[in-house]
């Protein structure tokens, strides 16, 4: 009986909201766009950030960079060969790689020496992301300028998988004569080092060794690196904040245009309701199925709007904010993830907000007598 | 049909393409599928440190490796990298409790 | 059936303006009668028909509904009584815009929870007598002025009251329509209905309809006469 008395109260409240078919439906299409942005946000931080906790994960144990005048420098390959007497420390390897930036397309690369790979010296593997902007393929030249102002033609060997774009769009991997004739890097000096440690526990005792023994040097460990990939997608960074902040705003308006109290009118009718037989907690319930039933219906299609956005679209509306003004994007299909504290945070964010500030306001009208309606 | 019917119906079909949406997210979203292992394969023999999400600047096409100063570097007026500046922070790492 | 010992309605007591509605009115109400209260404007007929309705709580005074009294009740239960009792036909008749007729006519019955399909034919029941069901789905905004008048009275009833109250239920009616409206509460007596109406308007209180009147001015009894 108590069902059937909620349904009738929402038939009312839905014919009492048909009335005013095209402002309501207005408020629907506003509330779904705050929704599906703040939707589109979270899902976007959230997968991405679990993303690279999980490509990144084999990354080197500490990667010992030099710095000279606060600046990040050439490590000299002899360093190395101090790190590796600390205690505790297995291979100590020395990383070759740097930016080129190429005119033609205004895009910057990045040129790296992989381990184990034997190139020509004029062989190549290039990027998903670096092929489709120059369009390159298997065998294709690449004319790039060395240091001393040499052009130097290479071909290229391979094109990376595409699933491996999100690490690998912008690379070029060549071999060691290769790089080191384009960047004029003598064989003393590496870009950085790699340090691999047996021993996880003992990464931050063999950091400060590194830093005793080299004071120009700076270890980041992988701790480090894997940190600065859950800030930059934390909740608390710059896109997620600025898509919080307006949806609050949003709402915030929403609430105070409610919350202004009734007009004349709608507090006539809640007299004529209570006239006929409503009682106050009749009327609340009116208003909050009002309120439930925009901000759900909202809520519903503006998280599964976001949710095709971010993962069927690759998130094809937010990538220019992340992009930049950046020539290669790479082109990848997010792995799906969306948790119930997500989905949670959603409806609390957009439901509850809006429900309240449709109810508190009526509540002044709702307990008038009911025989005010006779004395008008 | 009654309104009410007709709301439930709406809600209904809206939750379950919800539910649906999620019950795609768990099939679809584990990462010991074939095609993630052989990125994460590839990431771990070249060692890879970043994402290239952004490749206009350093301390945005390898945050992890940069420092405070190089955004400033970067430009003749120092002006950051926008928006991706805005986005990608250079890590905090300095503030690291770890580094004396 | 409903005794009005010494009733009093003070509006806004102790402020600049305060009112004195009802002042010290004692009344013994039968049931099954058609009863006007006649008064100008002012008259305190419509404040009455208030408190007699459930609709607010005397100053001052008692009412007893058959053997029960009703004054101290929590609002709740007044509220049920209210709906179950009594039907209310309002002057500006009072239907919501935009709604259509048989939901205007089944909003009363709403918070009883009780089964749409009853509450529904009910109402059709109701539109049939006052040959307005093929009106049903039509937005209240398209009917004349008596098919407003019928679906107000409609709506008194679909919570099958014993009493109706009617307040100046003909001020916007021409002569014809009134005259149609006492016979519709004539046909109520006759169906052992109890009708309470307050107005000023001959046609009402000069109909053969009308068992008794009850003269009112300043807030108090001047005549209660046969009619």
């Amino acid at each position: 009986m108590w069902i059937e008395k909620q349904r009738h109260i929402l038939d009312f409240t839905l014919s009492s909201l048909a009335r005013r078919k095209g402002k309501n439906l207005a408020l629907i299409a506003v509330y779904v766009l705050t929704v599906s942005i703040l939707g589109s946000v979270m899902f976007y931080s959230a997968a991405m950030k679990r993303e690279a906790a999980l490509l990144l994960k084999d990354t080197p144990e500490i990667v010992v960079q030099r710095t000279v005048a606060g600046r990040h420098d050439l490590m000299p390959v002899s360093y190395g060969q101090e790190i590796v007497k600390i205690r505790g420390v297995g291979t100590v390897k020395g990383r070759l790689w740097g930016y080129y930036y190429d005119p033609t397309v205004k895009a910057n690369y990045t040129f790296m020496v992989p381990e184990g790979l034997s190139l020509t010296e004029e062989e190549i593997i290039v990027g998903r992301g670096l092929a489709r902007v120059r369009q390159l393929s298997k065998g294709s030249r690449l004319w790039c300028t060395t240091h001393d102002r040499k052009n130097v033609p290479f071909r290229v060997f391979d094109i990376l998988a595409p699933e491996s774009e999100l690490i690998s769009a912008d690379l070029i991997l060549i071999s060691e004569p290769g790089f080191r004739k384009l960047f004029g890097i003598s064989g003393q000096y590496a870009t950085d080092l790699t340090v691999k440690v047996r021993n996880p526990k003992e990464i931050l005792t063999i950091v400060a060794k590194i830093r005793q023994i080299l004071p120009d040097s700076r270890p980041i460990t992988r701790e480090e690196i894997l940190r600065t990939y859950d800030a930059v997608f934390d909740w608390r960074g710059g896109l997620v904040l600025l898509a919080l902040a307006g949806a609050v705003l949003a709402f915030l308006i929403f609430a105070w245009d409610k919350a202004g109290g009734l007009s004349a009118e709608e507090r006539r009718e809640i007299g004529i309701l209570k006239a006929i037989g409503w009682e106050t907690g009749d009327v609340l319930q009116m208003k909050f199925w009002e309120g439930l039933t925009i901000s759900l219906s909202s809520f519903l299609i503006g998280t599964l709007l976001a949710y095709l956005h971010i993962f069927f679209t690759s998130a094809a509306l937010l990538s220019p904010v992340i992009k930049g003004w950046s020539v290669i994007y790479p082109d990848f299909r997010l792995t799906p993830f969306v948790s119930g504290v997500q989905l949670a945070t959603l409806f609390f964010f957009t439901v509850i907000p809006y429900t309240v500030a449709t109810i508190v306001p009526a509540w002044r009208a709702a307990t008038i007598d009911p025989d005010t309606v006779m004395r008008t | 049909m009654r309104k009410s019917d007709r709301f439930f119906l709406f809600i209904s079909t809206a939750a379950l393409l919800l539910g649906i949406v999620l019950a795609h997210a768990h099939f679809f979203g584990r990462h010991d599928l074939p095609a993630f292992q052989t990125v994460c394969n590839l990431a771990r023999s070249l060692e890879i440190t970043d994402l290239c999400l952004a490749t206009e600047a350093i301390y945005t096409r390898h945050p992890s490796q940069a420092d405070w100063h190089i955004p400033f570097q970067a430009h003749p007026t120092s002006l950051e990298h926008f928006p991706t500046g805005a986005t990608i922070r250079p890590p905090d790492t300095w503030r690291n409790k770890n580094v004396d | 059936m409903i005794e009005l010992k010494d009733i009093t309605k003070v509006f806004n007591a102790g402020r600049l303006n305060e009112v004195v509605a009802v002042a010290g009115v004692s009344l013994s109400l039968e049931a099954g009668q058609v009863t006007v209260f006649k008064g100008p404007s002012g008259s305190g007929k419509t404040t009455l028909l208030g408190l007699i309705g459930c609709m607010a709580r005397p100053t001052a005074g008692r009412i007893m509904l058959g053997d029960r009294e009703i004054t101290s009740l929590p609002e709740r239960f007044l509220t049920a009584i209210r709906r179950q009792t009594f039907g209310f036909i309002f002057q500006q008749f009072n239907l919501l815009k935009g709604i259509t007729v048989l939901e205007n006519i089944m909003l009363p019955a709403y918070p009883t929870g009780e089964s749409y399909a009853a509450l529904k034919a009910r109402a059709m029941e109701l539109l049939e007598l006052f040959n307005l069901e093929n009106k049903a789905a039509a937005p209240v905004e398209w009917l004349s002025g008596g098919e407003t008048q019928r679906v107000a009275i409609a709506r008194a009833l679909i919570n099958q009251p014993a009493i109706i109250i009617a307040d100046e239920p003909t001020a916007h009616l021409d002569t014809r329509l009134s005259r149609e409206f006492m016979e519709i509460m004539r046909q109520f007596r006759a169906a052992g209905k109890t009708v309470f109406i307050a107005s000023h308007d001959p046609i009402v209180y000069d109909s053969d309809a009308v068992n008794r009147v009850v003269d009112m001015r300043d807030g108090q009894v001047i005549v209660s006469r046969a009619a």
